[in-house]
């Protein structure tokens, strides 16, 4: 695949790209708090209140799509597990959530979730440890996703695991480990997951005013997120990136460190799903391990591919178009949303390969109408 | 409250006279007689009486005694009253004859209390050893074990004497030997360890335990019953393994008929078929189907052959489904295979909610046909279900098909020569288009086979793909893509491990452990165990 146009260095920060996030970061961060706050209730523009973390939970999506979009769209990496980074980043905010219900729960323990006196446990798990502390969690939202991706990763790309091979033990990671947070003795709360919040940081998760605020939370964390995506691909490093995306070996041959890109590409973007995950969780309510199931990560791919891999904005847009489809179906006729999906999946990958993305630009590159097979290459 | 104890205590010593007084045959009907007696004591003793007589006639009659459904007439006859079909009967008791001319006020209900109900429980257990229900003695001699005493030596032997089904005589002496054990002199209790060191049955297990921590035990005896238990826990430790070991192979063979298809889509075509697992629905739905139909269009004697027309229908099915997905999708996308894998996980996802939209979603019944009904006992403490052995067998003919079509006919060698050299296959005149088609029809109708197979052992369900698409991509990865030999030891082994984890690690965690291991044996070994060398894996490089 060609290097994708708009990628140069010239024209990257220039004024009118500032211009233009300038104006997509007022729209995502002011329309929705004054159509909430300051338009009366009973106008036909205005936000009722539960529509906020709909909103907010689709900006964690996009956020999500961004992060799998950077390795898939860039580096040529699909990980069909990264909703298990997702997860473990809403896990420890859920974490957090939990320690701060103290005595509210339904047995009043001061110390221990009600899960855990369910099962009769006396004392706090260490992994537990430390959770009660905003900041400590908020750490570990960062550390767990990216130490388990740059652990995951330095063996896979060390031993030069690629294409496929890649996209099925990232499968093989999160079932395992949705199978392990299915366990009750694992300290995680089983299938219920953890669940129930009552505050974060001292606000109630339930006021609205703390759902606006998480809101512009994940839409901050967006907004930065894309810039960082959008420094790490014009930079050298995304030279690298793409060209060991097209031709992994030649990269190699040039004297580049094709490991060490992906190891540092695959860590970063598995931290910006766990912030995604993190964001999500309080927003939705609960974590659950069906979270981690490889059904929900495919389902990211999807999102990426509907908006177009290898350009940043795309995969921001599909995540939002196929979930306000999701949330739009699954309510008015729940039995066709999985023919809607599956028929995305397929219309995606045979007639725009490149997405939304794909119909601004001029195509660079006529496919040949019937391609022939040739077993799994580097161009995955 | 002394009273109450006078009475347990004089009840107590008419129990031991009433066992000890010797009861012979010809006083059945004397027996049945004192079960009319004036005071309680004196139908217990007629109760224990009868219990240790050994006679099945008694049997009904004691059941009927505990149900207060025992009468007892002013000439001193005993008879039973039965509701039959609404209308009461009532049978003389020792001769079994109907009494028509049924006098009721002249026949009084036989009292029970709670006491003469323990007694009658007692025997008849004792009695059903000499039930004409072969079932029946084969549960009491297995229920002998769990009380045994002197008194059930003696009935044991009596029952023995009786008994003309091997089996039973087998389950009765061991419940002999282990009475011997409690009750028996030295001599029949060497013997009985000696009996009880062949067994693998964890209750005579604990009794000889028992026995070998008893205080005052011979020190002989107690020598004997050690090798006893040393030799019961080999014949354990071996059962286990070969209990284990099966099951092992039997997982392994779903996880083989599941794996084999995607071995030559994915494994010879290098297509990443993630629908492979609703391949597998379809076919078990085929064979829903197929059972359905023979349940209502054909006589009921043909039912059993429902399965061996569901195998080929699947196979055509799938292999036709899988036809029309090439065609119709997989060929645009050759050369791009995660895209591919994106393009089938959709048309999974709409053969899924198809299903569920005609099926309903929640789980068919596909029953065994009954010559795969049962599993037989090869070495004692395990059953081979007939099931299970018969998908072992059935994936290797599908595997020595398969290994046959691709290595010794045309079309196999018109596939090998498309997959290595697809533009010199070209060029010799072979229709590339068709053998892409035809090969992934072959990969998809043997995974429709699969899912004929997988309805004898599991639920059929929209979602029955997922369960097996996971496991049969691990499968094909760790044994090697592109090679039949891989995919074969990948799944065996896979099951093996997996059956041998279970006990220690329990399902789940032994699960996690397994699909850890391979992410890390992917790490080293990254193209499976039975990697393809030369050229071909150049290309693939």
């Amino acid at each position: 695949m060609a290097v994708a146009p708009g990628v140069g260095a010239r024209s990257a920060w220039g004024p009118g790209f500032w211009a233009s996030f300038a104006a997509c970061a007022l729209v995502l961060t002011l329309v929705v708090p004054v159509l909430n706050i300051w338009v009366a209730p009973d106008s036909p523009v205005a936000l009722p209140d539960y529509l906020v973390p709909l909103l907010g939970k689709y900006l964690c999506y996009a956020l999500l799509a961004l992060s799998l979009d950077l390795i898939w769209g860039y580096a040529g990496i699909l990980s069909l597990g990264h909703g298990a980074f997702f997860a473990l980043g809403g896990y420890c905010m859920g974490m957090y959530l939990m320690r701060q219900i103290g005595t509210r729960g339904v047995y009043g323990n001061p110390l221990l979730p009600d899960f855990m006196v369910f099962l009769n446990w006396k004392e706090l798990p260490w992994f537990w440890w430390g959770f009660d502390h905003f900041a400590y969690a908020a750490a570990m939202v960062v550390l767990v996703p990216g130490l388990l991706a740059l652990v995951f990763g330095w063996l896979a790309f060390r031993s030069r695991v690629t294409g496929v091979y890649l996209s099925i033990i990232t499968q093989a990671m999160t079932y395992a480990l949705m199978l392990a947070f299915f366990r009750n003795d694992m300290g995680f709360g089983g299938n219920n997951g953890l669940t129930d919040y009552k505050d974060i940081l001292g606000w109630d998760v339930h006021w609205s005013s703390t759902r606006l605020a998480l809101y512009l939370a994940s839409a901050l964390a967006l907004g930065l997120g894309y810039l960082a995506c959008r420094f790490i691909t014009v930079s050298k490093l995304g030279r690298v990136l793409l060209a060991l995306r097209d031709a992994e070996s030649r990269v190699r041959f040039l004297g580049y460190s094709v490991t060490n890109a992906k190891l540092f590409v695959f860590t970063f973007s598995a931290v910006l799903a766990g912030i995604a995950g993190a964001l999500y969780v309080p927003q939705v309510g609960i974590i659950n391990p069906s979270e981690f199931s490889p059904g929900n990560s495919i389902e990211i791919a999807i999102w990426v591919s509907v908006g177009g891999r290898g350009s940043l904005l795309g995969p921001i847009v599909g995540a939002v178009l196929v979930n306000l489809a999701k949330t739009w179906l699954t309510g008015a006729a729940p039995e066709t949303w999985l023919f809607v999906l599956g028929a995305l999946f397929v219309v995606m990958t045979l007639v725009f390969p490149r997405g939304l993305a794909g119909l601004t630009r001029r195509p660079d590159r006529i496919r040949p109408s019937v391609a022939v097979p040739v077993p799994a290459g580097e161009q995955a | 409250m002394a009273s109450a104890r006078l009475v347990g205590f004089a009840g107590l010593i008419l129990l031991l006279v009433a066992g000890a007084a010797p009861a012979s045959a010809d006083d059945f009907a004397a027996l049945v007689g004192g079960l009319a007696g004036d005071s309680f004591a004196e139908k217990q003793r007629a109760v224990v009486a009868l219990g240790t007589l050994g006679d099945a006639r008694a049997i009904p009659i004691l059941q009927a005694l505990a149900d207060e459904r025992l009468l007892k007439g002013s000439d001193a006859r005993i008879a039973i009253s039965a509701t039959d079909g609404g209308t009461a009967r009532v049978r003389d008791a020792v001769t079994g004859a109907d009494i028509p001319d049924i006098d009721l006020p002249g026949f009084g209900r036989i009292i029970v209390n709670n006491r003469l109900r323990g007694a009658i429980k007692v025997a008849l257990g004792a009695l059903t050893l000499f039930s004409s229900d072969p079932a029946d003695r084969l549960a009491a001699a297995q229920d002998a074990l769990r009380h045994p005493s002197a008194e059930e030596a003696a009935l044991l032997e009596k029952a023995i004497a009786a008994e003309q089904n091997s089996d039973i005589r087998a389950a009765m002496q061991q419940s002999l030997a282990a009475a011997r054990l409690v009750s028996g002199s030295k001599q029949e209790r060497l013997a009985a360890i000696q009996a009880l060191s062949t067994t693998t049955d964890p209750q005579i297990k604990n009794l000889l335990e028992e026995f070998r921590t008893s205080p005052g035990a011979d020190p002989e005896l107690r020598k004997a019953a050690d090798a006893a238990l040393a030799s019961i826990g080999n014949r354990l430790w071996l059962v286990g393994l070969a209990a284990n070991l099966f099951q092992g192979i039997s997982l392994g063979s779903v996880l083989l008929l599941a794996a084999i298809g995607l071995a030559i889509t994915f494994g010879v075509m290098g297509v990443i078929n993630m629908a492979h697992g609703e391949m597998i629905m379809l076919g078990a739905y085929t064979a829903f189907v197929c059972q359905q139909l023979f349940r209502s269009f054909l006589p009921a004697g043909w039912i059993d052959a429902y399965l061996l027309v569901a195998v080929p229908v699947a196979f055509l099915f799938a292999g036709g489904v899988g036809v029309v997905l090439e065609r119709s999708v997989i060929r645009f996308l050759y050369g791009r295979p995660l895209e591919t894998l994106l393009a089938t996980w959709g048309v999974s996802l709409i053969l899924q909610q198809a299903v569920r939209s005609i099926f309903g979603s929640p789980n068919k019944e596909v029953s065994n046909p009954s010559w795969m009904t049962g599993g037989f006992d090869p070495i004692g403490g395990f059953t081979v279900t007939w099931s299970r052995l018969y998908i072992i067998i059935f994936c290797f003919i599908v595997l020595g098909v398969l290994a046959l079509v691709l290595n010794r006919t045309a079309f196999g060698l018109h596939m090998r020569a498309v997959t290595q050299n697809r533009p010199m296959a070209s060029v010799m005149g072979i229709r590339t288009a068709r053998v892409d088609a035809l090969t992934f029809g072959l990969g998809s109708g043997i995974a429709g086979m699969a899912g004929v197979a997988l309805t004898q052992v599991g639920n059929v369900s929209p979602n029955l793909g997922t369960i097996y698409i996971v496991d049969s991509f691990l499968v094909v990865v760790f044994g090697g893509v592109g090679n039949l030999m891989g995919t074969l030891v990948g799944a065996l082994s896979l099951g093996i491990v997996n059956k041998f984890l279970e006990p220690v690690a329990g399902a789940i965690l032994g699960k996690i452990v397994i699909l850890v291991a391979i992410i890390l044996f992917i790490q080293w070994r990254p193209r499976g165990l039975f990697a393809l060398r030369g050229r071909i894996a150049e290309a693939e490089a």
